[in-house]
């Protein structure tokens, strides 16, 4: 799904946030990506819809080449993954069902479809009842809950969150995390920068240190590692 | 694009003029305001140049052919005169003719004159760009049998420059006042994207083609220039139909007179119109460029 070869990323300002970084990521897989901050999480994770592209060496998104990939084809990479931010990225002045649609309008899905895959993630994420509220008028966890069906509703094979509990008290990332796991049942691979100790050490998965742009640690069902 | 898609960006260009009701007011005032000193300019600017072509137009030569002449020689001096490429017509009139002319204009006591008509037979010449008429006056000059050549000889010249002049310095000014114009829109429909740059950037995140996020904005500034365009234009026709009204009896007579109400005015209308939908879509689509790199 994801193989990252010698991924090396300097920016303009000299500094180099990833340095010949390896790693490979297997369909259906579920991956925390920890690390210090300025260790290069935000990067590597960036570097996936193709925010960052690499400064030198070779990396594949579900066969897409990363490193070469035309500006005029980022929307085609976009359209086979979901994203999640710490911040929602909710737009205010659609309601909650409008921004999910939002999502498939803009890759121009006819509207019966997108209709039906709407009110089915709404379901999922258990908010079809508030299909009709803005964002202003929900709670951070059912803000974040939208923006998980947003992420899938357009059936990704890859879902990238960047520390999607940041904002949410402990008892709604539980609430979250479950939500992810569930879509990660269903054969969707799943890539998580978090600093959630708790989160890391409870649901046990693939864990990816990051220090100094490089991997340090690489572990399967490995614990989070750091003091949080 | 499908035409659901284009029929959704019609939609939400729309939509987007009303929820940023105060930019667009501010937008739609800016390109009002400026268009209607474009439009103004316009006004001044194509009277003023249809003026000096009528002007131009009335230069003409008066050719003396020189008494004693004989019928073939008039012949061929005619000829000579329409030889000159610069020459656009030659009209022939008889030193009879000229005093019955004469006689018309300052009355009977002239008819003395029949016993021994004292004029000269004549050629009126009009050359084909009346700003060379000095230049073709000497050549004309120049052929056998010709008394003299009269123009209104640097008073014509002193006309031309002054109306050279006037039309480059209007030229400049309605390029400046559009230039401006652009500058202003621009700028305010950057504002406008400025506050939805997140919208934008969530569009491209979730897949959306440059395209697709880049033509609402284009229609809604095609938008803005329609609307900012419609009351200078209706201004601009009411100004100019007073003035009209105003300045044309008073000139009835003279040499020169102003455009007529129409088609004038609908060609300048069509052309505010153009330039407010040109400004508008220009506008959006130099600020909406650098909000697209996400």
């Amino acid at each position: 799904m994801i193989q990252m070869k010698n991924v090396y990323k300097k920016y303009p300002n000299g500094i180099v946030a990833l340095n010949g970084l390896n790693v490979e990521i297997d369909q259906g897989e579920f991956v925390y990506v920890v690390g210090p901050s300025g260790a290069g999480k935000s990067t590597f994770i960036k570097m996936m819809y193709r925010e960052e592209r690499p400064t030198s060496g070779h990396m594949f998104v579900d066969g897409i080449d990363i490193a070469t990939l035309k500006n005029k084809r980022v929307p085609m990479l976009r359209r086979q993954m979901g994203v999640v931010f710490q911040d929602f990225k909710l737009l205010p002045r659609l309601n909650v069902y409008e921004n999910v649609a939002f999502a498939l309008e803009v890759i121009e899905e006819s509207p019966s479809r997108i209709r039906e895959r709407v009110l089915d993630v709404l379901d999922m994420v258990g908010l079809k009842h508030k299909a009709r509220m803005f964002p202003t008028e929900l709670s951070g966890g059912e803000a974040q809950r939208i923006s998980i069906a947003r992420s899938i509703v357009n059936k990704p094979k890859v879902v990238i969150a960047d520390e999607p509990t940041g904002n949410l008290d402990p008892e709604t990332s539980w609430d979250i995390m479950n939500l992810f796991e569930q879509i990660n049942a269903t054969g969707t691979t799943i890539l998580m920068a978090t600093h959630n100790k708790e989160i890391v050490n409870t649901m046990r998965h693939r864990v990816i240190a990051i220090e100094g742009g490089l991997i340090v640690r690489d572990v399967d069902g490995g614990d989070y590692g750091y003091e949080s | 694009m499908k035409a659901r898609t284009l029929l959704r960006h019609f939609r939400e260009s729309l939509k987007s003029l009303g929820r940023n009701g105060w930019m667009t007011f501010a937008s739609v005032s800016a390109v009002t305001v400026t268009l209607l000193l474009v439009g103004v300019f316009v006004l001044i600017m194509m009277n003023l140049n249809k003026v000096a072509e009528d002007l131009e137009n009335d230069v003409e030569m008066k050719v003396f052919v020189a008494l004693e002449t004989d019928d073939v020689s008039k012949k061929s001096i005619e000829k000579s005169i329409n030889d000159l490429p610069e020459v656009e017509s030659a009209v022939y009139s008889t030193k009879e003719q000229e005093l019955a002319d004469l006689v018309l204009d300052f009355g009977n006591e002239l008819s003395l004159f029949e016993q021994s008509n004292p004029l000269f037979d004549v050629f009126y010449v009009k050359a084909s760009n009346p700003q060379e008429t000095g230049k073709v006056a000497t050549e004309i000059a120049k052929i056998e049998n010709i008394e003299k050549v009269e123009y209104g000889k640097g008073k014509i010249e002193k006309l031309f420059n002054f109306l050279n002049a006037g039309r480059n310095v209007g030229l400049i000014l309605i390029l400046a006042l559009l230039f401006t114009a652009m500058f202003l829109i621009s700028n305010t429909i950057r504002i406008t994207i400025v506050a939805r740059r997140r919208e934008i950037e969530i569009m491209k995140l979730v897949g959306a083609t440059n395209w697709f996020v880049r033509v609402p904005f284009i229609l809604e500034g095609m938008w803005l220039g329609l609307l900012g365009s419609i009351i200078p234009i209706g201004l601009v026709a009411a100004l100019y139909y007073n003035t009209l009204q105003f300045v044309q009896p008073k000139l009835s007579g003279e040499l020169f007179q102003l455009l007529g109400f129409t088609p004038f005015i609908y060609q300048v209308g069509g052309l505010i119109l153009l330039m407010g939908v040109f400004i508008g879509v220009w506008g959006s689509f130099m600020s909406i460029r650098k909000f697209l790199r996400v």
